[in-house]
């Protein structure tokens, strides 16, 4: 099972490695550029920043099953925002849209993508590092400061940005019209570009080390698919973070020095502003360029993660390799063309609405061969119900819940009455926000003997994930009820006119499964700390996986592997493969590592 | 009160979380503590998979049950009953597909739970299948694309010269709603927010100049609409983005500074008559029983309420967003025209402030 040496050069490059420069606390903790250690910085970074938009989404959840309730905790976490405990709408506003940023792009973007684009690819594909260790450090330092920045924001005298996490213009334009639209804008701002350096340069390092350190034999079509995911992913961001960048620009500059690229015939405040021509139409495009292959950032490396979880632990190939990488490519294409099903009541060219009602029901083929090719690979395997397990199933049901809703949205006609309504954050909870989170989660179960070294405790696992699939679906199925009642999302009441009154016991059943939910998140903050220092130590390969970062040792050592890198003989899905007498491949054994040549009398597949 | 109430359910879980780690920690067979599923785990596993499928779907019926009446119920525009038809369909077919789909989803997860021993089948490929599962999506999305299609385009096809419609701009700013009537010869005159004059009463920036504006109408509190009559809604916003979000006839567009949205549609059912539609009726006496609870308690946000339609602001323009509203009363051609006749044009207002 051992490697083969085969390249000389490998041979001199672990050679090189034999006498270790050295290392000091800071080149190894803080300015490392050791994917592992940089990897590890993202997750803990990402964590806390999910911390802070969680524990957010709590309190505009209390506010909003509760209005005008005064409570303890708003006075003391929220303080003059909070006049005897009872929130004030323009923090309700904020909170929301910190929350919707944080979440999106700090945790799920950078979080996820950051922590196993890190770990795995080196890891994956056999190579020593990233193909540029410095820019992958300065990718992660500006993420740092990027957070530092965002939540520096919530400390404004003027109150955080406000304007949600779109930041539409001209309410993200102009202080007279909104509180945070001041410096706590311009701080967002400064926050979200620096977040977009840094996600470039760790995409384009991603994009670079895929496609040039592979090892000896790992051919594009033996990439395991968490690495054609987070190829694909780091893709999509080199494309249309810059659009995003763009807008950001040119909204500083209306902001800032007195053009009008998005302003135009505004009176607010009792006077006309100078602003001529521009259109608020314009950056909703720009906007979403972005906005909407962000949602297949944010998502496709969680599916990378799952479908790797799934086969191992169904002891099975995943079923359609090929379907697989050909719905992940042509996901991300057509995510780039769908932007406008945002818009569908915008203003925007009704035609262009059918266009995109058009796409954007093109792209759930794609997802529907994904569930599909899922549910086949649970079929007939045997099945090791290990906690990231749990979770990727529970991401595939809330793929497929959160995704059906899609073609409700997706279709122009169906979009007016429940644009912007709770429908929409029901819909998008699912499909992006709590599928990529049970992602997130999956990955950390699976690859923290790998991160750590140290197990984590299953029954802890198992008991953070039936809370929380049971709350999701109790946080989140209900809210479609809401939508379909009408009810528009960013209200800071519903009571404030009797019409959604009979809604308040519905909103009361949300909160309380949110705040259980939330709950239960210290049950796996508490098993992530704990193992770290307690955990058991990892075995160095727990699942019997096939891939080859279980071939390195547990210990972290720079440079991956001790000696030469292995070479790949095979793709990483032969799971329970038998000879034609049904017998195992490697007798015994379920498995068949990627490293191991191929068999006598063992037919290859053809992939 | 409720405070306590939450603090008493989280405390309650907590013990609940306590217990069950107790559960799974005595369920674990001696002294295997490699953290890795073995047997017993992937058997409670498993059932409780086979569990989480009945939760799903008991979560779904009640939520039918308890929640299924909040929906907004019988639409009062001409293109409201398609829309609903259309969303019925869709929704009915999603309904099949969630519920197929979960089945299988969690029903093998239960099914094919691991035993130290079991087989795993070797199946990486299956090309007949794979193209059924593409083709089926294919074939069903593209029928309810063409039918989205077509109630879309017949909707958004804004022609101001079929069928008499008349001319209402909807006028937005924080956060309120004013309406303009086109008045007399249904033409609105020019507006611009720079012509905007508080002094003389000129509160939405109608031109003095163009003749087209003498005789238009601003409502300031309620938006009239006679019923049976094709209105066209020219939307301007002064400040930020708003959108006139009207949801009993389902309809809604944006309103944009800097540029005129419009949208269309024929009201259908009178105020008067929607106040005794079935399912109005229901949810107003359910909400007016709510309400006198409240009232019982000394909540002074409580007094009995009596349906009527709403103009809502659906797009996030700030920290009173939450109250821009706008009544809507749909009543007789007879009714509208009177109420208009009340109404000041605009030249009378400037006249008056002078
Ligand atoms: C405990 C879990 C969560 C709860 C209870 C929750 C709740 C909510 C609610 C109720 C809203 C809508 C507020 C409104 O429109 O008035 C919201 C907004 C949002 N949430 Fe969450 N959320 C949770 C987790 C997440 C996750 C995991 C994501 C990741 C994608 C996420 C992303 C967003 C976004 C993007 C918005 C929109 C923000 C905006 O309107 O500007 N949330 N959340
Ligand atoms: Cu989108
Ligand atoms: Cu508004």
């Amino acid at each position: 099972m051992s490697a083969h040496a085969s390249d000389t050069h490998l041979e001199d490059h672990a050679h090189d490695h034999g006498h270790h420069h050295k290392e000091t606390f800071i080149t190894k903790y803080i300015f490392s550029q050791d994917h592992k250690m940089i990897s590890k910085q993202y997750l803990i970074t990402g964590l806390i920043m999910g911390v802070i938009g969680i524990a957010m989404s709590l309190l505009f959840r209390m506010q909003i099953a509760w209005p005008g309730e005064s409570f303890k905790t708003f006075e003391v976490l929220l303080g003059k925002w909070a006049p005897d405990g009872v929130m004030d709408p323009n923090i309700y506003l904020a909170l929301v849209t910190i929350h919707g940023t944080i979440m999106v792009f700090f945790v799920l973007t950078q979080g996820l993508s950051g922590t196993f684009s890190n770990l795995l690819i080196p890891l994956q594909i056999g190579a020593r590092d990233m193909a540029s260790g410095f820019m992958n450090m300065v990718s992660y330092w500006l993420f740092f400061v990027s957070s530092i920045i965002m939540v520096i924001s919530l400390f404004v005298e003027a109150g955080p940005a406000a304007a949600g996490w779109t930041i539409y213009p001209p309410l993200s334009a102009l202080p007279q019209a909104q509180g945070g639209s001041g410096l706590g804008m311009t701080l967002w701002l400064v926050s979200m570009a620096i977040f977009i350096a840094s996600s470039l340069l760790g995409s384009l390092n991603y994009v670079v080390t895929v496609i040039n350190l592979r090892t000896k034999g790992m051919s594009m079509t033996r990439l395991p698919l968490t690495i054609w995911a987070f190829f694909v992913t780091a893709i999509i961001g080199i494309v249309s973070f810059p659009v995003l960048l763009s807008a950001a620009l040119l909204l500083i500059m209306d902001r800032s020095f007195g053009t009008s690229f998005f302003l135009s015939d505004i009176f607010i405040q009792g006077e006309v502003l100078h602003y001529q021509g521009g259109s608020p139409v314009l950056f909703e495009h720009l906007f979403w360029f972005l906005g909407h292959p962000e949602v297949y950032i944010v998502l496709l490396p969680a599916l990378g993660i799952t479908s790797e979880i799934i086969a191992t632990n169904s002891r099975k190939p995943i079923f359609g390799y090929r379907a697989m990488v050909a719905s992940i490519l042509a996901i991300a294409f057509l995510s780039t063309i769908v932007w406008g099903h945002h818009m569908f009541v915008s203003g925007m060219n009704p035609f262009l609405g059918s266009v995109f009602t058009f796409t954007t029901l093109l792209i759930a083929i794609p997802s529907a061969v994904k569930a599909f090719n899922y549910i086949t690979t649970l079929w007939k395997g045997n099945l090791q119900l290990n906690p990231a397990m749990l979770f990727s199933i529970g991401l595939v049901s809330t793929f497929i819940t959160g995704g059906l809703t899609g073609i409700i949205l997706g279709d122009s006609a169906l979009d007016i009455n429940v644009h912007d309504t709770y429908f929409v954050v029901a819909h998008f909870h699912l499909v992006m926000g709590i599928s990529a989170l049970y992602g997130m989660f999956a990955g950390i179960y699976h690859w923290y003997p790998k991160m750590f070294g140290t197990m984590m405790n299953k029954n802890l696992g198992y008991i953070h994930f039936w809370i929380t699939a049971i709350c999701a679906y109790g946080v989140f199925f209900p809210m479609h009820f809401v939508g379909m009642a009408g009810v528009p999302r960013r209200y800071y009441t519903n009571t404030n006119f009797p019409m959604f009154d009979d809604l308040t016991n519905v909103q009361v059943v949300m909160t309380v499964f949110a705040l259980i939910a939330g709950a239960a998140q210290l049950i796996f903050a508490w098993n992530f700390v704990h193992s770290i220092f307690y955990g058991k130590k990892a075995p160095q390969n727990p699942w019997n996986s096939n891939t080859i970062e279980w071939t390195t040792p547990v210990e972290h050592i720079h440079g991956n592997w001790p000696g030469a890198i292995p070479e790949v003989h095979r793709w990483a899905y032969d799971y329970s493969k038998t000879n034609e007498d049904g017998e195992y491949v490697i007798p015994g054994q379920d498995f068949v590592p990627q490293t191991v040549p191929l068999q006598e009398n063992e037919e290859e597949l053809n992939h | 009160m409720t405070a306590l109430l939450t603090i008493i359910v989280l405390l309650l879980v907590a013990i609940a979380i306590w217990q069950m780690t107790k559960i799974f920690e005595l369920s674990q067979s001696g002294s295997d503590d490699s953290q890795i599923a073995n047997d017993k785990d992937n058997k409670i596993n498993g059932y409780l998979m086979f569990g989480f499928l009945i939760f799903i779907y008991l979560l779904t019926i009640y939520s039918f049950y308890a929640w299924g009446d909040v929906i907004l119920g019988t639409p009062a525009s001409e293109h409201g009953p398609q829309y609903d038809n259309l969303m019925g369909i869709s929704m009915a077919l999603i309904f099949f597909v969630q519920i197929v789909t979960q089945a299988l989803l969690y029903f093998f997860a239960y099914k094919y739970r691991g035993q130290v021993g079991k087989k795993a089948l070797f199946y990486a490929d299956n090309d007949k299948l794979e193209f059924i599962w593409t083709i089926i999506p294919v074939v069903v999305l593209a029928g309810l694309i063409l039918y989205g299609l077509f109630t879309w385009t017949t909707l958004m096809d804004i022609d101001e010269e079929e069928g008499d419609p008349i001319i209402i701009e909807l006028y937005a700013q924080q956060f309120n709603w004013k309406a303009r009537y086109a008045g007399d010869d249904n033409v609105l005159g020019q507006a611009n927010v720079r012509l905007i004059d508080i002094n003389k009463n000129n509160v939405i920036g109608i031109d003095e100049a163009d003749s087209y504006g003498e005789d238009d109408i601003v409502s300031q509190t309620e938006l009239h609409l006679p019923v049976g009559r094709k209105v066209i809604f020219k939307m301007r916003s002064q400040d930020v983005l708003h959108s006139a979000y009207m949801p009993h006839f389902r309809a809604q567009m944006n309103c944009v500074p800097g540029m005129i949205t419009q949208f269309s549609f024929t009201p259908t059912i009178t105020t008067e008559e929607m106040r005794l539609d079935p399912d109005i009726s229901e949810k107003v006496q359910k909400i007016n029983k709510i309400r006198a609870e409240r009232r019982a308690n000394g909540d002074d946000n409580a007094d009995a309420w009596e349906f009527d339609y709403v103009l809502l602001c659906n797009k996030i323009c700030g920290s009173s967003h939450y109250n821009m509203q706008m009544k809507i009363v749909v009543e007789s051609q007879e009714e509208f025209d009177a109420w208009l006749d009340g109404q000041q044009t605009f030249k009378e207002t400037i006249a008056s402030a002078e």
